[in-house]
């Protein structure tokens, strides 16, 4: 070693590479700050991160499969270990996703590891996004980070959906047969399309390579993209927090990034990773082997996608009959296209939603303080509404196996979900709404009142009272913190005018905040303390005196 | 209410939000709760203890994967498939879930946990950046003329606005014109019938009442040319009822023999194969979406979202006994399509 280094000589390796990286990145300045940066601690936070790292799972294990997998369709007949199969014709795609299951060395660990964690990422974004819904964590300034994230689930359904059709066993073959005859059914320009897709006639031998193309490289790259993007905003924006005591729109309250943040997230990833692993080495996904490989000819009863797709499918399912109708000489496939569109408009309303509730209430602050969901009752019931109408469209996917399981009749179980399509949204959000008010309503009696204690004392004059304790004040803040708004009127604009616009917001603002419980004011707590100790002092009057 | 809330308050309008005057006061961040690592050494050992041997068997785990990935090759047998996506899974499980697990243990137990504010900044910026960054716009705009020449601004809306355009007109070889390819299938007058996936032709004797048979048109096997998309057109259910029950129109009357009707398998609704009779009820059902069709009234739709019956094959029994077709359908098979009732 030279000794002309003005350096302190250290023998420390971490502190050596620190400075190697610093001298030529700079780095430093990036760790002083982030690396005490805070993160709010909840339960509810994790679903995104599950997101995230099912995806980052998705990356590996699909990265591993690539290396075994062929997406051609080029036939061939089949000549691996797989001894029912032996001599069937198949697409070399069919037979490459044999081999790897049962000549590769963890090949089928690794394709459940893919299938389970895809099913994971689907199920995790969709949680993550209902709890953003719910605690109003889109409000300003979060609603480009809603629509990104939005983005995320469609492209996470896309990736679903390719990589679910590139083994092309007879399954997903019945499956692109669905979308070629979806397509076909679009106005003028359907046939077109499904001959492009399938560079021909169904199912040519053109699809599953260009479905591979999308689903290794197209759609991972947009959602890469876009998750920087998430992650970004989120950095910008900081991580909401929930309201309670200390907790404003002006700060963030938490734990810092370095280290608790690095380990315990890190720790998660591992978590996530490993019950992906776990489920996928006990539990078989998709066992591709029994379908065999595809033929336009026989299908099996009871055939369900994977469960991301299976709202859409049913959609296609609720469909009622005879809906076709013609134009002249051209058929008009209403019977797709109704189905096409309701879930287009429920897609597009989710997207829209931030914008939708801003103009409404006019709020233009930051907010970043989440409501509970019982706090904004017309929001949480437009979810719960929504929420059904995908799971009935969602259960409308297995009316057969319905049908089947509890023994009823496959037409009756198809009618009643077509009426509770329509019915069952509009009773879960008059019930939620409600359950949310009355929720409200016990939190305002509770923060003014207190606690019920269960001692029942009995007055002189005869009067039984149950004694309540009052809240601590951060128990006490935890229920009075939320933000409340009242409905406006429909104003003449600067020209005097009441202009349609405003009626319309004036009307919404109405559904919206009608029925209202404002939160207990600091006058209102007070003054039920005052009126509690005069009870308290009667009360001990009344033990002295029978003493 | 800090000062900065106030500055916010006043600079961005709360809508319909109420603003209470008396709104109970804001107590502050909860006070720490002491764990019992905080305040005993005792604990905060064992706590260790218990990081560490989870961390050791992580190490255990993943050294028993590498161990299992040679103990449990895979072979023709296929316990052999199963034995080694368990064992390796679980070893891989194990060197997961200990980090994990380990890592997560450590931060709760022995890392810092009192909560910390920070101070979160309004995300505008402000006024004197903002007013900066429309200077530069500005002077962009002044240097480069963009707002002034008329003439360039708008060719180069046009230019960039035509550019994508051979990006997207070399997709035109995707595929070919679908031209007449959906209004024909390779049936034709004296294809005979015969098994899929067998090919062998079926004989109207060997139907018998109330059995089922998945046709395709002779000489379609695997290994032909186009043989998918063949028969993703041409696949035929071929049915035998008691000839007084069909409801047939004059002009079908000749398409059935003795009571054999042959309908093609393919769903009107979306293409998926109607594979499902339904002997007493003499109905077809597809599992798909559950279209249900009348059989012996003409393959017209009962239930579900499908919209038209299935298309008829007229046949015909020859001189040995064979069921031969009498022509192609006589209109389109499969799904709907805008144009599939236009005369070509």
């Amino acid at each position: 070693m030279s000794s002309t280094s003005n350096q302190p000589k250290k023998n420390n390796f971490l502190a050596g590479t620190a400075n190697y990286v610093d001298e030529r990145l700079g780095v430093a300045g990036v760790l002083k700050e982030f690396g005490r940066k805070i993160f709010p601690d909840h339960w509810s936070f994790m679903l995104g991160e599950v997101a995230l790292y099912s995806f980052l799972v998705l990356l590996l294990s699909g990265t591993f499969l690539t290396f075994f997998f062929d997406p051609s369709m080029t036939e061939v007949v089949y000549d691996g270990v797989y001894a029912p199969l032996k001599g069937a014709h198949m697409s070399i795609a069919y037979a490459s996703s044999l081999d790897i299951t049962f000549e590769v060395r963890g090949g089928l660990l690794m394709r459940q590891v893919h299938h389970w964690s895809a099913l994971l990422f689907v199920a995790a974004a969709g949680l993550h996004m209902l709890r953003v819904f719910f605690t109003g964590a889109f409000r300003k300034p979060r609603e480009m980070n809603w629509v990104v994230g939005f983005v995320l689930f469609v492209l996470g359904m896309g990736a679903g959906f390719t990589g679910y059709s590139l083994p092309d066993d007879l399954l997903s073959g019945n499956g692109l047969r669905i979308i070629d005859g979806m397509i076909k059914g679009i106005p003028f320009i359907g046939t077109w399309i499904s001959s492009f897709l399938f560079g021909g006639e169904f199912p040519g031998t053109s699809i599953v390579p260009r479905l591979y193309s999308l689903h290794i490289m197209l759609i991972p790259a947009l959602i890469l993209v876009f998750l920087a993007i998430h992650l970004v905003m989120l950095v910008v924006h900081k991580h909401t927090h929930y309201s309670g005591a200390g907790k404003k729109d002006t700060n963030i309250v938490g734990y810092p990034l370095m280290p608790v943040y690095v380990a315990k997230a890190g720790g998660f990833f591992f978590i996530v990773f490993g019950v992906i692993m776990l489920i996928s080495s006990f539990f078989t996904i998709n066992p591709i082997w029994n379908y065999g490989g595809y033929d336009p000819s026989p299908v099996s009863a009871g055939t369900q996608p994977d469960w991301y797709i299976g709202w859409l499918d049913g959609a296609l399912r609720l469909a009622p009959t005879g809906m076709e109708f013609m134009i002249g000489d051209f058929t008009v496939s209403m019977n797709i296209l109704l189905p096409l569109a309701v879930s287009l408009i429920f897609l597009a309303l989710v997207a829209v939603y931030p914008f939708i509730e801003n103009w409404i209430t006019g709020d233009k602050r930051e907010h970043h303080v989440l409501d509970r969901p019982r706090n904004a009752p017309v929001r949480t019931a437009i979810g719960a509404a929504g929420v059904m109408f995908y799971a009935i469209l969602w259960a409308g996917a297995s009316t057969d196996l319905i049908a089947t399981q509890f023994k009823m009749s496959l037409n009756q179980v198809l009618t009643a979900m077509q009426i509770s399509l329509i019915v069952l949204p509009i009773v879960s959000f008059m019930v939620t709404k409600r359950i949310c008010l009355s929720l409200q309503r016990k939190d305002r009696e509770v923060a003014i009142h207190g606690r019920e204690t269960g001692r029942i004392v009995r007055l002189p004059h005869g009067e039984y009272i149950e004694v309540h304790e009052p809240l601590n004040e951060y128990e006490l803040y935890k229920l009075v913190d939320y933000k409340d708004y009242q409905p406006t009127l429909a104003r003449p604009n600067a020209a005097g005018k009441i202009t349609v616009r405003a009626r319309i917001r004036a009307s919404l603002s109405k559904f919206y905040f009608k029925d209202r419980v404002s939160p207990a004011t600091q006058s209102e707590i007070e003054e039920a303390r005052h009126h509690a100790e005069e009870i308290e002092q009667e009360v001990q009057k009344a033990i002295e005196s029978a003493k | 209410m800090s000062e900065q809330s106030k500055e916010v308050e006043r600079s961005q309008n709360a809508g319909l939000a109420v603003i209470k005057p008396d709104a109970v006061r804001d107590p502050g961040i909860e006070p720490h709760r002491v764990r019992m690592t905080d305040k005993s050494p005792k604990h905060a050992k064992s706590a260790a203890r218990q990081v560490a041997l989870l961390f050791t068997l992580s190490m255990f785990g993943s050294a028993f994967a590498l161990w299992t990935y040679f103990a449990f090759p895979i072979n023709e047998d296929l316990n052999t498939v199963r034995q080694n996506t368990l064992f390796l899974g679980v070893g891989i499980t194990l060197g997961l879930l200990g980090i994990g697990i380990g890592a997560i243990h450590w931060a709760k137990t022995l890392m810092p946990d009192h909560e910390v504010a920070e101070d979160r900044h309004l995300l505008a910026s402000p006024e004197d950046k903002r007013a900066a960054a429309i200077e530069i716009i500005n002077l962009a705009n002044q240097e480069s003329g963009f707002t002034r020449r008329k003439l360039i601004r708008r060719t180069l809306y046009g230019a960039l606005a035509l550019f994508p355009l051979p990006g997207l007109i070399i997709f035109g070889d995707l595929g070919p014109n679908p031209g007449n390819s959906l209004r024909h299938t390779i049936w034709k007058k004296g294809t005979r019938l015969a098994r899929d996936p067998y090919g062998t032709p079926i004989k109207a004797s060997d139907v018998t009442i109330g059995s089922v048979y998945h046709v395709v048109p002779e000489g379609l096997v695997p290994g032909t040319e186009h043989y998918l998309e063949e028969k993703a057109k041409a696949a035929v259910l071929l049915v035998r009822v008691e000839p007084d029950k069909l409801i047939e129109t004059e002009e079908r009357k000749s398409w059935s023999y003795q009571g054999i009707v042959a309908y093609s398998k393919i769903c009107t609704h979306v293409g998926c194969p109607v594979a499902l009779y339904e002997q007493h009820t003499h109905h077809l059902l597809c599992p798909c979406h559950q279209s249900t069709f009348d059989l012996v009234d003409g393959c017209k739709v009962v239930f579900g979202p499908a919209a038209r019956p299935l298309p008829q094959l007229p046949i015909y029994v020859d001189e040995e006994g064979y069921l031969r077709a009498q022509s192609d359908f006589n209109e389109p098979v499969g799904p709907s399509f805008w144009d599939r009732s236009v005369k070509s």
